[in-house]
């Protein structure tokens, strides 16, 4: 169903064909010049945190995938509020599917394929510094459907404040951007204290960091157990199960708008 | 614009501040947000600088403090699009444009004013705030002279003209393009890099350095951000802030050239 409702929206897209690509090229230059900022630095430095450039980009771009991921599937979530206030979701609420599906099927796009191609690039290029066996290659599979499924949850779960108040949308903000930018250094920069928030609180640490380690064959700097650089799956069943349980008691506290 | 008074633009400003002033969860949530993203690049430039003490010839504190420097003008700027230029592009699409071409006042004159009285409203909210939060998380530094800290604030009202004249060019693409988000969303990447909200324009090597420092947008944050750190003394900070004048009065012209272009168009779709 979000397959057909997501087609619908490709082919519309695509009467605008020149929108269309514009509009992707812009969302890959957008993240490109994250990564060009990440070479700058690297002209003025060998290691940062403790890690070497291609540990970095390998960081920056599964993290970047995981977002990119997340965020053509999630589609319009983030915009929930705007659809209270147009009276939109009422009418999604009488239609026999479930509401999630619709909102994140609802203008889906495809211009963040520029985002995950130039995210795919630095990943792929990180990629021939990682000394591969099959167990990493899982690892690294596991890392980007985690990644992905952790920023959904993330995004989902934040939107829902917009079923409280109309205004305060830019508070998600902090919360998943603010975790994708946090994501593309390595976590030795931070204190201590944000480390163990990221692993235990908001689990972003498990979007990159953890397998990462693992992928880079390093020991964890803060001395954490080795099973965290496997637990991804595990963070991110929990932060989809939670953003649902939040999406739910989001729904049913709604009370239309009248309008 | 010619013979309109000065009251009247001061009086769309005053308009526009409060009209901004209205949405307080909204300020306060993105102050909070700033906050955050404060944070996580101050800790980002304090690895940078401790690899690397004295990198495009800041040292950390001078680092730190762009940082914040850096969201605090984000809002005031509005690098990131937003302001009445966003209004302005929604009103081309619609044709309300219509409406504001009649005004007795010049599009650009009253977009600009009411966008000064925003950034004015952005100012003392989200920029003051970030900024007394950055100074009691981390070793800020203050502009060292009165001249300095004069300096900035001058160059504070040209960033955001210089900003805006950014903005209204892209927001008129909207005349002739359906769907000017993708102008749009270009124009945001390079405003974000160029200006130095990424980086500091000081780190960009070689030949990418000297075209950043060339472009408008370094007007925009590290021209104000170098006065405030006083990078500058003596006849180099009248320099920089006739660099901002000199874009500033380059892109008005262009502004004014596009939209004399623009109205002809209108007229033909409207006849």
């Amino acid at each position: 169903m979000y397959g057909a409702i997501a087609s619908l929206w490709v082919r519309a897209a695509w009467v605008y064909r020149t929108s269309f690509i514009t509009l992707m090229v812009a969302n890959g230059l957008m993240t490109a010049l994250d990564a060009v900022a990440i070479w700058v630095t690297f002209a003025h430095l060998d290691l940062l945190g403790g890690f070497a450039l291609h540990e970095v980009a390998l960081l920056y771009g599964a993290s970047s995938l995981g977002l990119g991921i997340a965020d053509t599937l999630i589609g319009s979530v983030e915009r929930i509020g705007e659809y209270i206030r147009t009276g939109r979701l009422d009418q999604m609420l009488t239609k026999p599917l479930p509401l999630l599906v619709q909102v994140c099927a609802d203008q889906f796009t495809l211009r963040r394929l520029g985002r995950i191609t130039q995210a795919a690039v630095v990943f792929a290029w990180a990629a021939t510094y990682v000394d591969w066996t099959p167990a990493r290659a899982g690892v690294a599979v596991m890392m980007v459907v985690s990644g992905g499924a952790i920023f959904f949850g993330l995004f989902v779960a934040f939107s829902c404040i917009q079923f409280l108040t109309k205004d305060a949308t830019e508070f998600a903000n902090a919360f998943t951007y603010g975790g994708a930018t946090l994501t593309q250094y390595p976590l030795t920069i931070f204190p201590k204290e944000l480390m163990r928030s990221l692993t235990f609180l908001v689990p972003v640490a498990f979007v990159n960091w953890y397998p990462c380690l693992y992928l880079l064959g390093r020991d964890d700097p803060f001395g954490m157990p080795a099973w965290l650089q496997f637990s991804s799956p595990l963070a991110a069943a929990a932060m989809v199960g939670a953003a649902l349980l939040v999406w739910r008691a989001g729904v049913h506290r709604y009370t239309s708008t009248g309008s | 614009m010619k013979g309109t008074p000065l009251g009247l633009y001061v009086a769309i400003a005053t308009r526009a501040f409060r009209r901004y002033s209205t949405y307080r969860a909204a300020t306060l949530a993105g102050i909070f947000t700033n906050s955050v993203f404060g944070v996580i690049y101050s800790y980002a430039y304090l690895a940078l600088w401790a690899a690397n003490p004295d990198a495009g010839g800041y040292d950390k504190v001078d680092a730190v403090t762009f940082v914040w420097l850096g969201q605090a003008m984000l809002m005031t700027v509005a690098i990131w699009s937003g302001g009445t230029t966003t209004e302005l592009l929604e009103r081309i699409r619609s044709g309300d444009v219509a409406i504001d071409l009649y005004r007795p006042v010049g599009l650009i004159g009253w977009y600009l004013a009411s966008d000064l009285g925003r950034a004015a409203y952005h100012l003392v909210s989200r920029g003051l705030a970030p900024m007394l939060v950055g100074l009691v998380l981390f070793e800020l530094t203050l502009p060292p002279t009165a001249v300095n800290a004069a300096a900035f604030l001058l160059s504070l009202p040209l960033a955001v003209a210089l900003s805006f004249t950014l903005r209204f060019l892209v927001a008129c693409t909207a005349f002739w393009l359906l769907d000017a988000n993708g102008v749009r969303l270009l124009a945001d990447a390079c405003a974000i890099f160029f200006s130095g909200m990424t980086l500091p324009l000081v780190l960009f090597p070689g030949w990418l350095g000297t075209l950043a420092e060339a472009l408008p947008w370094s007007g925009v944050l590290q021209v104000p951000a170098d006065l405030w750190l006083g990078r500058h003394e003596g006849a180099a900070i009248v320099g920089h802030l006739g660099f901002q004048v000199a874009w500033l009065l380059v892109l008005l012209a262009c502004c004014q050239a596009v939209l004399r272009a623009a109205t002809r168009k209108v007229v033909v779709q409207g006849g």
